[in-house]
């Protein structure tokens, strides 16, 4: 599905699994300027400054997704939850390590997909579908699902700008569900929609367990993952803390944030 | 040896469809460039996505707007008044309707790689969360840049061949010798578009500075003068422009086959072919062994 994957003559599926992440790194190089800009681009060589900082999104995970499993994701703010989910995808390049996925991925679901506000959902909808890999006929084919499901009666035709940010998670959510993935990616994408399309969202994913080999869902709602998941994993500062049935790493991760996050208990795991 | 065998068979079937297949394995890229072949074949794949994405970006441009898609017609008969305007004024009167029809071909041209350029140089940074979300060739978003100032020049072209009618031009054989000039002139835009693409993640001015540079470009270029035009100490600059400026030879010869009808010198040709081909070349290069970085700097 990407054209980042590099399909080798030696590499096969390995049999029973969807996703197997090998001692995965990943480091960005960034800057912390706002904008990066000439001036200061400028100022900073005049000082013989690097502005680049190092990020360890991610140090050294690994473990293997099999067929049928619905993982959670949980951990802190910056643990390196997107960071993990966008190189599942293809999106980001490891630095170190290796990804193995099997399956047609959706679209990485979180807030906003990458909607153009100045286009109307309907127009949204074709490029999403288009931009994933989808051929026209087959948007088209799922066109009309998607605008039902996300029930936005004649706003599907209005422009983006004018959603509220409900009707933005509800078509976005759509969008992801329809496009008939072998792997689903949620990202923390429910917290904007009312009661009435939450109940009708958990409803269209215990659907999705039966059809889609599995799903990688970020979220901070322990409810939802011990509801929906049934397997877990829980990240910290881009270290793998623990991995196992839900309630346990929930259970773990809450034990965790009583003690509060010292460096001694960090460097003992 | 079973062991190989199997091994064996499931890799021949994994490259009979290498790109149906779902199994993706994502390592460390040191080198800088993604596999060419299969990048190519997904940028054909979803070529659609580039043209759907800049027909809808025409359609939105200008919705909110008195004369709505007019504007693609005023907009550069506008700008030819203008420019019209300046060149008679400096050069004290006596232009007239046989110069128009040159200045518009060439100007209508200019605007193409100059819309090209600055489109080109806004689709990454303007693409956003789609990049952050979905997985697909980001030249795609240069490539509609282009696509979309294409699409804005095409409604000038029958403006153009109003005046070229007026002022009594000829029609020749030669005259479709264009068409060739137009692909080069296409292929060194999609390179310009996008190599300012990649740019503007890195250095935001670019845009800011953008205007400037292809203002100073368009005076640099015969389009609102011609080469029969100078004289004294400008020639000798000219000399120097014609072996650094691009455009010389790419508009030079679209100029020569449309608002002539004779056939470019071969130097012309030669021109146009290396600058097209080499800064295509360049400009996708470039982009593609950036844009596995574009997630992170947006």
């Amino acid at each position: 599905m990407s054209s980042l994957s590099v399909s080798r003559p030696n590499s096969t599926p390995t049999p029973g699994i969807t996703v197997r992440v090998e001692n995965l790194s990943i480091v960005y190089r960034t800057t912390f300027e706002k904008v990066p800009t000439f001036k200061s681009a400028i100022t900073r060589f005049g000082r013989g400054q690097r502005a680049i900082r190092e990020i360890h999104a991610i140090r050294n995970v690994s473990f293997d997704v099999p067929d049928g499993t619905f993982l959670g994701i949980i951990g802190s703010n910056g643990a390196g939850k997107s960071t993990l989910m966008r190189a599942i995808a293809g999106i980001l390049p490891p630095t170190e390590g290796r990804i193995e996925v099997n399956g047609r991925i959706s679209p990485l679901l979180s807030l906003g997909v990458g909607f153009n506000p100045n286009l109307s959902g309907r127009e949204n909808i074709t490029l999403g579908g288009l931009a994933a890999g989808l051929s026209r006929k087959e948007v088209e084919a799922r066109a009309e699902a998607v605008t039902e499901f996300a029930g936005l009666g004649e706003f599907i035709d209005a422009q983006m700008r004018t959603y509220s940010s409900g009707m933005y998670s509800r078509l976005a959510f759509s969008v992801a569900v329809h496009m008939d993935p072998d792997i689903l990616m949620i990202d923390e994408a429910l917290s904007a929609g009312d009661a009435a399309f939450k109940t009708k969202a958990a409803a269209k994913m215990q659907e999705l367990r039966d059809n889609a080999r599995a799903m990688f869902l970020v979220s901070h709602s322990m409810a939802s993952i011990t509801e929906l998941c049934n397997r877990a994993i829980w990240l910290e500062k881009g270290r793998l803390m623990k991995e196992g049935e839900p309630q346990e790493v929930i259970d773990a991760y809450n034990e965790y944030l009583k003690v509060g996050a010292s460096a001694v208990t960090l460097e003992d795991l | 040896m079973r062991t190989m065998s199997t091994d064996n068979i499931a890799s021949r079937a994994e490259q009979e469809n290498q790109f149906t297949t779902t199994h993706h394995v994502y390592e460390p890229h040191k080198a800088g460039l993604p596999p060419l072949q299969s990048y190519i074949v997904e940028l054909w794949r979803r070529r659609e996505f580039a043209a759907e994405s800049s027909r809808a970006g025409l359609r939105a441009a200008n919705t909110m707007t008195f004369f709505g898609q007019l504007w693609m017609v005023l907009n550069p008969l506008l700008l030819a008044a203008v420019y019209f305007i300046l060149v008679n004024v400096l050069a004290g009167g006596g232009r007239g309707l046989d110069f128009f029809a040159s200045l518009t071909a060439g100007l209508f041209m200019f605007y193409f790689i100059q819309s090209s350029m600055s489109t080109g140089a806004q689709s990454v940074v303007g693409g956003g969360k789609l990049l952050l979300n979905t997985a697909f060739p980001r030249l795609l978003m240069p490539f509609s840049a282009v696509r979309s100032a294409w699409y804005r020049f095409l409604p000038t072209v029958p403006v153009y061949f109003i005046f070229h009618l007026w002022s009594g031009r000829p029609f020749s054989w030669a005259t479709l010798l264009v068409f060739p000039f137009i692909g080069m002139i296409i292929l060194f835009s999609l390179g310009l578009a996008s190599l300012f693409g990649a740019l503007q993640v890195y250095f935001r001015d670019t845009t800011a500075f953008l205007p400037y540079f292809s203002r100073i470009w368009l005076y640099m270029s015969p389009v609102l003068w011609t080469i029969d035009d100078l004289d004294g100490k400008f020639l000798a600059y000219a000399k120097i422009l014609q072996a650094v400026n691009p455009l010389f030879s790419l508009l030079g010869g679209y100029k020569e086959a449309l608002v002539s009808g004779t056939v470019p010198p071969l130097s012309v040709w030669v021109g146009a072919f290396l600058w097209s081909t080499i800064v295509f070349a360049i400009g996708c290069l470039f982009f593609m062994s950036r844009e596995r970085e574009f997630a992170v700097r947006l």
